[in-house]
């Protein structure tokens, strides 16, 4: 748009002869729009935007590749059915994270990171369901602090908002692994 | 207790540091909180054993850096990738260089060259250092905190765990 169109569409020779007179230029509508710094925040806002797509695309691959854990922990013929069920409960949750991430990926334009076909997972550690509950609590507690860290850098608040949501839930999934350990449920009165 | 010291001293300087954000910007005779791409790609000179032994790596308490590294788990592990790159052959890697791992353009373009110096920086604020990143952490910002898990990547790196990897 030009500056020099009135907001009825009549374009203004005078007005024109007046911007053109002192510089012999012309400014565009993106030039205006530059030094009135709207086009300065369209910037910010569009790297923002990218940086945030970075973020829960990020994010979505750590939680696909947590549904993948819980998967192999339910099918490595380890865990008591009641441990089964809640390892199949978390996967659940973890899907609806991944699920939510995905299509907000795609809400900003961008393309959700897939799958995987195959995951790196100690498999020769976990010889016990204690083996994999400890593997899936350090999973979870990593993802706390991985979400505790992403918070701040968002430049939407409402994807902030969404993360600490997922966060909070990710932390009951570490206190509850801890305390089906043994472990002090909530050793600490604040997360890192 | 020591972690719970450990934590509620971060949060107290994330407070500090997030008052002191709220607060007037420092003169032009300010020191310079934080480092942009350049002072992350000026320092790529040092590599290998030397780099891993800068000062942040000598003056870190291991121990308390392999409990800081609990909180890079959601992503990565030693010896092998997972959504982030593996940290087995870290020091003097050049950044984006892992065969096979989808690194961002970002990274890739860096010329980090990682070493105690690099990751210390890096570590302070990964999306002011390297703009573009798909590590999208704040960072962790006790210099102590990094160098004690400087020095626990330093020593892992000359660990078994990473020996073979």
């Amino acid at each position: 748009m030009s500056f020099l169109i009135r907001t009825d569409g009549v374009t203004t020779s005078a007005g024109r002869r007046a911007l053109l007179g002192g510089s012999g230029l012309l400014l565009s509508g993106t030039a205006v729009a530059l030094l009135a710094g709207r086009s300065v925040r369209a910037a910010e806002r569009a790297g923002s935007a990218a940086q945030d797509t970075r973020i829960l695309n990020t994010a979505l691959g750590a939680e696909l590749e947590a549904i993948a854990a819980y998967q192999l922990g339910a099918d490595s013929g380890l865990l008591q059915k009641p441990v089964r069920d809640l390892a199949l409960t978390f996967q659940g949750q973890h899907r609806a994270h991944a699920d939510l991430l995905a299509s907000t990926v795609t809400k900003l334009g961008g393309k959700p990171v897939a799958a995987k076909d195959k995951y790196n997972f100690p498999t020769e550690t976990l010889k016990t369901q204690a083996d994999v509950l400890r593997f899936a609590a350090m999973l979870e507690k990593g993802a706390v602090s991985a979400y505790l860290g992403a918070v701040p850098v968002f430049g939407n608040r409402d994807l902030a908002k969404a993360a600490a949501s997922i966060l909070g839930d990710e932390a009951m999934h570490w206190a509850i692994l801890r305390n089906a350990l043994g472990e002090v449920p909530v050793p600490e009165a604040f997360v890192a | 207790m020591n972690v719970a010291r450990l934590r509620a001293g971060a949060l107290a300087l994330a407070l500090a540091a997030a008052t002191a954000a709220a607060a007037p910007a420092p003169s032009a005779s300010g020191a310079a909180a934080t480092p942009g791409p350049a002072a992350a790609s000026g320092a790529t000179v040092a590599s290998g054993a030397a780099a891993a032994s800068g000062s942040a790596a000598l003056h870190g308490d291991a121990a308390r850096g392999e409990r800081i590294y609990d909180r890079c788990q959601a992503c990565h592990a030693l010896a092998y990738d997972r959504t982030g790159p593996r940290h087995c052959g870290l020091f003097g890697r050049k950044a984006g260089s892992v065969p096979g791992f989808p690194y961002s353009d970002a990274m890739k373009r860096s010329g980090i060259v990682w070493n105690a110096q690099t990751l210390d920086r890096f570590l302070a604020d990964p999306t002011g250092v390297v703009p573009g990143t798909a590590m999208g952490y704040a960072g962790v910002k006790d210099a102590k905190e990094r160098a004690d898990l400087i020095a626990y990547l330093a020593q892992a790196n000359r660990s078994a765990a990473c020996r073979g990897g």
